[in-house]
């Protein structure tokens, strides 16, 4: 019967991620899914509204449910949804609370007190779980109406704080910059494909329309010194207005270039569109189809909506026809969450690895293996589809070094699993797996993770060569680190570590040491040979490239000081634990210095938990220093 | 062999050695990593790296200490360590080969870093669309150039360093028929309008444009996209007496002239000029961005190369990650000015640039070789005993 838990443990978690990839469903008659595969280009790239929906509501709110903590039913059931009626509806979306203020002081300035944040649950169960912090005490995220009567406000706060250097802002500064940029989004959404205060849209431009042919007619008499209709030119004149202020403000370019536009990436925006139909010609049919879905959306009308998404997404089938492809692809990529369930999955590895320490050894040793195997096979499916999205290679930012650091590591656990079968890869890659996944998770709150490259960076031939190596040099640095971190605390917390597994994970350390010297010295000077392809200098002491060289160093001495006999076992364990000190600060900390060529990611939140980083790995290595007779393992039996 | 000599090599062909000098190059790039924010990447390579010791001021005076080893001093010692090991220890072995193939890499590496830090030379060429240039300009030297523009044809120039400036004095040179007495220099200052400043101190200028501006001293910037702009007054003077005292910066562009001797002279304090037997005309520069957005997507420069022996005269694209290499020098895509009308070239002569391409293959292939050895016993042993 044991024989088969593993395999069960397998079946169940592979079951489970399948139901990921089942479609998203509608809720409703509208046909939001296929609405929010809908492409429109936004930062440079052409991407599903499904995303745009996600990503601007992690950055107004960190996260992509739109919820109150009273009300256990979700406002809205997916973000395209809030999408929807933030475009078609800005009334409706203004009552959702979708921004996230944290600070006293911002709050105080928006006249928000501290009896307006407090939350009253009805239950008295919620209110004794409140008392005990597990369900929130304070409301942290506020309606767009709730904010509006002290915008000018905000926005005169945030004026005075720009002109100081980001690094060198106070708290509050940097609070108020962030809310401000964050209505600003907000804002920029709402005049994507209408004009918010408009209650009908597509009335609007059916007047225009209608009126369009005589205002011209003004506007060219006027120009001309000819006698006019005055009131039609100052019709002309209102409109032209509204419609370049749409243009200025909006968001998304929804609208794709015409049949004769050779240049498939010259999208527009809705209010550009409109602006051209003063140059004759008539309104872009597009912006009719997208003010068409608003009024379906807002006098829920499914029929009518789900014909226009139809009839909209079979015109740009023409021309756009991969580029579908890919918008479709990403919409399942979005809502199968392959990182975050790996994430789930890695954990569950971890805990069932250590359990086999402890009891049945073989079957929950396997069982972890397998767990492991899965969420490596899901990572790697989501990093896969990633570069195809974006045609590059697997490594292009911050957030997907994360992932790729993650990846490299449970990759090379999975084979040292193979070959030692004693549990010790599977618990370091869930460890390493969930960690970094949850690094990749706070990383993706600052938006789209899928960027466009800066030109420097546009070649796939270095980002291949010198990015990947350089990263995979990260991963086995780390590991290294992460198995010493196993066999310091298991030796001196456990009676668990034997001699033969002590001596096991030594030959593991030391040969993940000699993989993370190969590739982090042929990455960087991989890397090298780029600077001096594309700024004239082979080395220049940046210091991410000082942050490289120093894990190349580091590994060095710690192959030097084994083949000099400088250390022995536990002088291995605690070099190779410096090394997650090193690798820590190359990834991370020289992003904080905020100078240099490589300063892609600048975070401050992150530099606490850096140090704490820091503080317990030198804290492991205090730890053993202990001498050999305080740790519970290795005693004479 | 003595005991002391045997001491003396024991010494240098240790491990111990190695790891002791590893251990402090990570100390030294992480210090000097850390002290970039205040001092800049240039400020930083000076002090840290092209020189032995770390000097650090003995608090409150102003005397220079080392306070620890510089890069020159670790790089060298390495290097030392590393031939005097391998010399030592040397045996032509299958084994050993990867080891031995990786170190000779390094060696190159770090000798092909010395030869960059003592040749490269790097300058900038910044041309307007349709213009043509044929020298190109220094970051961080300015010089004194004094021309004689008598002659329409040719002129005649005498650059003095700034160097010489900064000693103050005075400076006769024998293409000279006059003094330059320096009366004030100010490696980084603001020049501003009297009018606007309203300064009442009286201009240490007499003549050109001096007179009508007031100089301030600012502090030198290490900022990485900052230029310290270094001015002087500068008196000439020939037997006779003073012919008056010029204010100069390469900030102020138009040149300033004056007759003396039946001659014209032009002078101009400007960023210090390398001259090329070629020259270059900038015929497009293209910035493009992504739709939508303002993030380049691509710069690029199209250029005509024409050399002054007329053997050559060819259309390149230069764009990022493709510069064009001709004459020893390399010249890449930098940067862009006044809405992309001018293209900055950066233009870099380091002679050793081959050095790093050859280390990397052999650092590449040694380590593989030796891992891949091992990993192969390691495997070996696993299917003996199992």
């Amino acid at each position: 019967m044991k024989r088969w838990i593993p395999v069960l443990v397998l079946l169940f978690a592979a079951g489970w991620l399948a139901t990921s990839l089942r479609p998203p469903q509608n809720t409703g008659g509208l046909d939001l899914g296929a609405f929010g595969r809908l492409p429109v280009l936004v930062n440079g790239r052409l991407k599903p509204l499904d995303t745009v929906a996600r990503t601007s509501l992690l950055i107004l709110q960190g996260r992509q449910r739109v919820s109150d903590p009273t009300n256990p039913v979700p406002f809205v059931a997916t973000p395209t949804e809030w999408l929807a009626d933030v475009l078609f509806n800005p009334a409706k979306a203004d009552t959702y609370p979708t921004f996230k203020i944290d600070s006293p002081e911002v709050l105080d300035l928006l006249g928000i007190t501290p009896e307006d944040t407090k939350i009253a649950y009805a239950s008295p169960v919620l209110r004794t779980l409140a008392i005990f912090d597990f369900v929130p005490k304070q409301r942290t995220r506020f309606p767009f109406q709730r904010l509006e009567p002290k915008l000018a406000e905000l926005d005169r706060q945030a004026q005075l704080a720009e002109p100081v250097e980001a690094q060198l802002r106070t708290s509050f500064q940097k609070a108020v910059v962030q809310l401000r940029d964050r209505v600003l989004l907000y804002q920029r959404l709402k005049h994507s494909v209408q004009s918010p205060d408009s209650p009908d849209f597509l009335g609007e431009l059916v007047h225009f329309q209608k009126a369009l042919p005589a205002g011209i007619a003004a506007v060219r008499a006027r120009q001309k010194g000819e006698p006019h209709d005055a009131d039609a030119f100052k019709a002309m004149r209102t409109m032209a207005e509204r419609y370049d202020f749409m243009d200025k403000m909006g968001y998304l370019l929804a609208v794709p270039p015409a049949g004769d536009e050779p240049n498939p990436t010259a999208w527009k925006s809705a209010g550009h569109a409109l602006l051209e139909a003063f140059e004759g010609g008539g309104i872009n049919p597009n912006v009719m189809a997208y003010a068409a879905l608003g009024r379906a959306d807002r006098e829920k009308q499914p029929g009518q909506f789900n014909e226009i998404v139809r009839l909209f997404r079979d015109q740009l089938a023409k021309r756009f026809t991969p580029q579908l492809a890919k918008s479709d692809l990403e919409v399942r990529f979005n809502a199968a969450e392959p990182f975050y369930k790996s994430m789930q999955l890695y954990a569950l590895a971890f805990l069932l690895a250590i359990l086999s320490w402890l009891k049945w050894p073989e079957v929950l040793g396997r069982g972890a293996f397998y767990l492991t195997l899965l969420a490596f096979i899901a990572t790697t499916a989501g990093i896969a589809t990633r570069m195809w999205l974006e045609g590059r290679p697997p490594v292009t930012n911050l957030y997907s070094s994360a992932l790729f650091v993650g990846w490299g590591s449970v990759g090379l656990c999975l084979i040292l699993e193979k070959i030692h079968r004693n549990a010790i890869g599977s618990v370091a890659a869930g460890l390493i797996g969930f960690v970094t996944l949850l690094i990749a998770h706070h990383l993706s709150l600052t938006g789209d993770t899928l960027e466009m490259m800066r030109a420097v960076l546009d070649t796939n031939l270095w980002l291949a060569t010198h990015v990947v190596v350089v990263t995979i040099g990260y991963a086995a640095t780390f590991l290294a680190g992460f198995l010493a971190l196993i066999y310091v605390c298991r030796g001196v917390l456990t009676k668990s570590l034997d001699q033969a597994t002590a001596d096991a994970l030594a030959r593991m350390v030391y040969g993940i040491v000699c993989f993370a010297t190969l590739c982090s010295l042929v990455g960087t000077v991989l890397g090298g040979i780029w600077a001096d392809q594309s700024w004239g200098r082979f080395w220049g002491w940046d210091p991410k490239e000082n942050g490289a060289v120093m894990i190349v160093l580091w590994n060095a001495i710690i192959l030097h000081a084994r083949w000099g006999g400088l250390v022995r076992q536990r002088g291995l364990m605690c070099l190779a634990l410096f090394g997650n000190v090193i690798t820590s600060w190359s990834w991370f900390g020289t992003n904080m210095l905020g100078v240099g060529l490589h300063s892609y990611g600048f975070m401050d939140a992150a530099f606490w938990w850096l140090l704490a980083f820091v503080a317990t790995q030198l804290a492991l290595i205090a730890l053993a220093q202990l001498p050999l007779e305080k740790w519970r393992s290795f005693k004479a039996a | 062999m003595p005991p002391l000599v045997r001491q003396f090599r024991d010494f240098f062909v240790s491990l111990k050695l190695t790891v002791v000098l590893l251990a402090l190059s990570i100390v030294l790039i992480f210090w000097a990593t850390l002290a970039q924010v205040q001092l800049g990447i240039w400020g930083v390579q000076e002090k840290f790296f092209h020189a032995f010791f770390v000097l650090g001021k003995i608090p409150g005076t102003e005397v220079p200490v080392p306070v620890f080893p510089g890069g020159y001093f670790l790089g060298g010692l390495l290097l030392v360590n590393l031939i005097a090991a391998h010399v030592y220890r040397f045996r032509l072995e299958w084994k050993k080969a990867g080891i031995q193939l990786t170190h000779l890499g390094l060696i190159l590496l770090l000798l092909g870093e010395l030869l960059t830090s003592l040749l490269q030379v790097e300058s900038s060429m910044r041309i307007e669309e349709g213009a043509t240039q044929h020298y190109s300009e220094s970051y961080r030297s300015n010089e004194l150039a004094i021309l004689d523009t008598t002659n329409p044809a040719f002129n005649e120039v005498v650059a003095i360093p700034e160097a010489v400036l900064s000693d103050g004095g005075a400076i006769q040179h024998p293409k000279l028929p006059f003094q330059v007495r320096i009366r004030d220099y100010y490696p980084n200052a603001a020049l501003q309008m009297r009018e606007q400043t309203g300064a009442i101190t009286p201009a240490l200028a007499t003549a050109g444009i001096g007179p009508r501006i007031a100089v301030t001293p600012l502090r030198l910037t290490y900022k990485q996209d900052e230029r310290n702009a270094p001015a002087a007054h500068l008196e000439f003077a020939g037997p006779e007496g003073s012919l008056g005292t010029w204010l100069v910066s390469p900030v102020l562009s138009a040149p300033q002239t004056f007759a003396y001797a039946g001659r014209t002279w032009e002078i101009a304090l400007r960023f210090k000029r390398y001259y090329h037997p070629f020259r270059i005309t900038l015929l497009d520069f293209a910035h493009d961005r992504y739709p939508g957005t303002e993030i380049p997507k691509n710069f690029s420069s199209r250029i005509r190369l024409q050399t002054d022996d007329a053997r050559q005269d060819r259309e390149v694209l230069i764009y990022m990650n493709n510069p064009l290499r001709h004459a020893g020098l390399t010249f890449y895509q930098a940067s862009f000015e006044r809405g992309d009308k001018v293209s900055i070239l950066q233009v870099v002569r380091n002679p050793g640039w081959v050095l790093p391409y050859v280390s990397c293959l052999l650092m590449g292939l040694g380590l593989l070789l030796q891992f891949g050895l091992h990993l192969a016993g390691f495997v070996r042993k696993r299917t003996t005993t199992t």
